[in-house]
């Protein structure tokens, strides 16, 4: 069983900002992730970031992906990483975790402390031939197209037209793969105005309230049947035929939680950060008083946000293990999560927010 | 409820326009955005930016990346961009630093009777003076063919800026080009 | 192998390109990426047919959580091919169902 101070679940925005920022204070940090690359969803984003420069605005998301393993690699002596390691199990009695490696190799860590940054997993949504192999999830297409530069498809309609959907119709393009239309069941784009625009000036149709009615082939996809909603997301009756090899699922993500469920965590289901999120205090500890979260896996948000909580849980964790807050972090991690999440976008995220803080333990180490 | 009478809940309805907006289509000029008038526009060389990100979102690389301050700096992250055109030169850096591909130099001044459109281009092939283009307005329709005049790539990170010379008449559509063949 | 031959934005780098079988059939793709991103540039996309009605299943979620891309690999069945790194010489083979184990009886003889 091997003994570690700070064990970081995930290697994405969130994990490796917490492992960066708890190292930058001492920590000694294991990172896992049960991918084959560390970066998470960010080794595949070739858009520039929104936000502020803090957040690295009108950088590459593969590029910040760099910067921050090169950050990570800067404190070799405190960080370790693995990949294609999964996290199977949290055992309440003592805070053991069990691990896999591969597909062979099982082994135990005891973590001092914890911060769960898993990310998120995509949703389905229901529809005949949905299983058919061709129809895939928005952020596989995106892994073989610009992680493996393998053609995903020759064209693609995607269902789905939050920011997600229309980024990744935007790199299809990119990749050179046509995109026939963009399907969306409500009656304007869940994602940002400026991506949409980028897509339907390059003759992208994005057709509001549509949604998928069938996946239509035998051995594998050959075509998809698009169908016209009301307001209330009724079918209107009108139909028509996509001429397609590729259906791109973009409908919405999930935060992956089922350590958090297992460590006790007190959970709640709230919508506006789709899904059940653990209850947490305002730097991101959760019931259980070993354990932070950060990242989607805390509530869908944004890669922006996602760093910005890893730096709150990884410098709340290595201060609960008794490391020295570096001056003026902490108050600058606030601020700038309050000013990404200040605007009318965010309204969601905030009214979902208020709806899981709650106050913090009385072994507080850093608040003065 | 009987099946008749599901059919009467009211149902909102969208107009065309309203459904072309959400769709990432600007359907008309946006309010409080004040535009320099023509002539100036016409004498103007190297041309004005036109900045079309109608959506508060939490954004600022078009200020942060203004070499002269036309850009204003932003009260707020989640602010619209608002430019002050008397310092604008039409460098175009904006144009190749926004995420949302949202900026555009319209030069009204390189030859009478025609917009010189600096664009945003981030696809295949590699744009080259000389390439034939389509050009596209924002709703993907080919108004015009006409070629590369100039080809910028401001912070050498894949983005570049193509200038590529439309008519007059065309300088409040073309948003965007494709290569031909 | 049908790769992206050119990106405006990202070049791709790949480890050495080694062997494999699909079904039999001699493949390339290469080392240490995903068995399914090596088949789907090969042009193949059914990963393996459901155990009730036999329905063609491949790709979904390409980060190992979907059981869609199940395949037997090497002899064994259930291998999460999305996530499990390609080696030179590795026999991937269509899973009928649920696919099936061999077990060891006493004595070190196979079972069925």
């Amino acid at each position: 069983m091997r003994e570690v101070e700070l064990l970081v679940v995930g290697g994405g925005p969130a994990g490796l900002s917490a492992a960066a920022e708890a190292a930058g204070m001492g920590a000694s940090v294991l990172v896992v992730d049960s991918g084959p690359r560390l970066g998470g969803q960010l080794i595949k984003q070739t858009h520039k970031f929104f936000g502020s420069r803090d957040e690295h605005a009108g950088t590459r998301g593969f590029k910040i992906a760099e910067m921050l393993m090169e950050e990570i690699a800067g404190r070799s002596e405190k960080v370790e990483t693995m990949t294609d390691t999964t996290v199977v199990g949290y055992y309440r009695e003592d805070g053991t975790v069990s691990l896999t490696c591969g597909e062979e190799e099982y082994f135990l860590v005891k973590p001092r402390k914890m911060v769960i940054a898993a990310g998120a997993q995509e949703r389905l949504i229901p529809f005949p031939g949905n299983d058919l192999p061709g129809v895939y999830g928005a952020g596989a297409v995106q892994t073989l197209m610009n992680v493996y530069g393998v053609v995903p498809g020759r064209k693609v309609l995607m269902v789905g037209a939050g920011n997600i959907g229309i980024i990744v119709a935007y790199q299809l393009i990119q990749a050179g793969v046509e995109v026939a239309a963009v399907v969306e069941a409500t009656p304007r784009v869940g994602g940002y105005w400026v991506h949409a625009a980028k897509i339907r000036r390059l003759g992208v149709p994005i057709h509001l309230m549509h949604s998928i009615k069938r996946a239509l082939g035998e051995e594998s996809l050959e075509g998809a049947a698009v169908m016209g909603l009301d307001d209330k997301f009724r079918p209107t009756g009108s139909e028509f035929t996509v001429d397609c090899d590729t259906i791109c699922l973009a409908v919405g993500l999930t935060p992956t939680v089922e350590l958090l469920w297992q460590a006790g965590c007190k959970m709640k289901y709230v919508p506006q950060l789709c899904g059940y999120v653990p209850v947490r205090d305002l730097n991101l500890r959760t019931t259980n008083h070993d354990i932070w979260v950060a990242g989607d896996s805390s509530g869908i948000e944004e890669a922006s946000s996602a760093m910005v909580e890893g730096r709150l849980a990884g410098f709340g964790a290595a201060a609960a293990l008794g490391y020295k807050p570096r001056p003026g972090r902490y108050e600058s991690f606030v601020a700038r999560l309050d000013h990404l999440r200040a605007g009318e976008v965010c309204d969601k995220i905030r009214a979902g927010l208020e709806c899981v803080i709650c106050e913090g333990g009385s072994d507080d180490v850093f608040y003065e | 409820m009987s099946a008749s009478s599901a059919k009467e809940v009211a149902t909102m309805s969208f107009t065309n326009d309203e459904l072309l907006y959400n769709s990432g289509v600007l359907t008309g000029p946006r309010d409080g955005v004040a535009m320099p008038g023509e002539e100036a526009w016409k004498a103007k060389r190297g041309g004005y930016v036109v900045i079309e990100c109608p959506q508060r979102i939490p954004c600022n690389p078009c200020h942060t990346s203004c070499p002269t301050g036309a850009v204003l700096p932003f009260a707020d992250i989640n602010d619209v961009p608002k430019v002050d055109y008397s310092k604008c030169t039409g460098c175009a850096r904006c144009v190749a630093k926004c995420p949302g591909l949202a900026c555009f130099v319209v030069d009204l001044a390189w030859k009478e009777g025609w917009a010189l459109m600096k664009l945003p281009y981030e696809i295949l092939p590699k744009p080259v003076k000389g390439m034939e283009v389509d050009c596209l307005d924002r709703q993907g329709r080919i108004v015009f063919r006409s070629s590369i005049e100039q080809v910028l790539e401001p912070f050498k990170d894949r983005t570049f800026v193509v200038a590529v010379p439309v008519p007059y008449g065309l300088k409040d559509d073309v948003r965007a080009v494709r290569v031909v063949g | 192998m049908d790769l992206i031959e050119s990106h405006p934005i990202l070049e791709f780098g790949h480890g050495r390109t080694v062997s494999f079988t699909f079904d039999g059939r001699a493949m390339e793709g290469f080392e240490g990426e995903p068995i399914a991103v090596a088949l789907h540039a090969n042009g193949v996309k059914v990963y393996r047919y459901s155990p009730e009605a036999h329905r063609p299943r491949g790709f979904f979620c390409a980060i190992g959580k979907c059981s869609s891309c199940f395949m037997v690999v090497d002899g064994v069945p259930n291998v999460r091919t999305c996530v499990t790194p390609l080696k030179e010489g590795m026999a991937v083979m269509t899973q009928h169902g649920r696919g099936s184990v061999p077990m060891q009886e006493k004595g070190g003889e196979q079972g069925a």
